[in-house]
């Protein structure tokens, strides 16, 4: 299989759990999902200014009956650690995809810290974590986060590795 | 040009036979101010999340087509979540209302003045983002035109309502989230929303 697979995986697995709103701050490894969001009929693509934005968004969709699933970049976890408590008080359910940066083949050393601290922040704020480190690996991570999520009330993030996204420079990203 | 709406006559007139309206308050005051106007199933009040109010107002309004949501949140609490604005510009829910109560105070932690006393313009804010409708209030006649708007107008609507900087006594609502979360579920989703999902 083909990295650049795992997208449509994940696509169909949203489709098949029944998420209706996809909230996103754009990252170059999540481009391909997030088109195909924006394609999808049943789902409304909502592109955020700031990462917060998307809890409140997917509290409120919870609040009115609907699934809903956050993509973001590593770096954009720093932005919700106080958000994250309103998660845990509420036992609202939460499925983030968050692309991973400042791991193996980074370019830009200000994307290090944050994603270096982003597994510890996500569990410090009660956040479970699943790592996924392979494309193939990527889909079923997401699975079962949504199951946790959606019938345990769980807060679950899947972050994908930056192995799997395999951008390592400026221009391969401008390229894209 | 000083204020001279009193807050709680103003949430109390907006909430006046709400009927199915589906409400969201920001943190501190509009929380207190739209449980003095009665506290119900179907309201939200934050205790936390500074900045979100806004944000799940959007939520609830895209996961509910059908019915109509406002948020009434305090002018501190808008200022920590101005994109906002311009994510609901983009969206357009036709049945969402964002309603600031704007005292130009931070009225919770010692009534420091907000960016809104020193002349930033929140209504020309979500004009500027799209909002299909955006007034700042100042009259009472005003609130009442747009008490029926929040019910029947086409959305995004906005207001600012300029209110007396006043301390009011605490009219709290329940603050267990989870009893908050459910409660709204299960008024509007009705048994469904305790049960487990369908598609797993």
């Amino acid at each position: 299989m083909q990295p650049e697979f795992w997208p449509a995986e994940v696509h169909r697995e949203l489709g098949a759990a029944g998420v209706r709103i996809v909230g996103y701050v754009p990252d170059a490894g999540h481009k391909r999902l997030i088109e195909l969001c924006q394609a999808d009929p049943a789902m409304h693509a909502v592109p955020l200014t700031t990462e917060e934005e998307g809890i409140g968004l997917a509290a409120g969709a919870w609040l009115g009956g609907e699934k809903s699933v956050l993509l973001m970049q590593s770096s954009g976890v720093g932005n919700l650690i106080n958000v994250l408590g309103m998660v845990k008080v509420c036992r609202f359910p939460l499925v983030m995809i968050v692309t991973m940066r400042g791991e193996q083949g980074e370019f830009n050393p200000w994307q290090v810290p944050m994603g270096e601290a982003v597994a510890r922040v996500l569990d410090t704020m009660g956040v479970a974590v699943r790592q996924a480190g392979e494309a193939r690996t990527v889909a079923a991570h997401v699975r079962a986060a949504l199951r946790l999520a959606y019938e345990a009330q769980g807060a679950e993030a899947v972050l994908v590795a930056q192995r799997v996204i395999g951008i390592k420079s400026f221009q391969e990203q401008a390229n894209q | 040009m000083k204020a001279t709406l009193h807050r709680r006559e103003v949430v109390g007139n907006l909430l006046s036979d709400r009927e199915d309206l589906l409400v969201v308050a920001g943190l501190g005051s509009t929380a207190w101010d739209i449980t003095a106007a009665g506290d119900s199933p179907l309201s939200f009040p934050t205790w936390g999340a500074m900045g979100q109010a806004a944000m799940i107002g959007l939520g609830l309004a895209l996961a509910q087509p059908a019915r109509r949501v406002l948020v009434v949140t305090g002018d501190g609490e808008m200022l920590m979540g101005l994109g906002a604005l311009a994510t609901i510009g983009v969206q357009q829910p036709r049945n969402l209302a964002v309603v600031v109560i704007d005292n130009e105070r931070y009225g919770e932690t010692g009534m420091q003045a907000t960016h809104t006393a020193h002349g930033v313009d929140l209504a020309a804010v979500a004009r500027a983002c799209g909002f299909r409708q955006s007034t700042e209030i100042r009259k009472q006649r005003e609130v009442e035109s747009l008490r029926e708007t929040i019910h029947a107008g086409a959305g995004p609507v906005f207001a600012a309502i300029k209110v007396i900087d006043e301390k009011l006594p605490l009219v709290l609502p329940p603050h267990d989230g989870v009893l908050l979360k459910t409660r709204l579920r299960r008024a509007l989703l009705g048994d469904s929303a305790d049960m487990p999902a369908e598609k797993f």
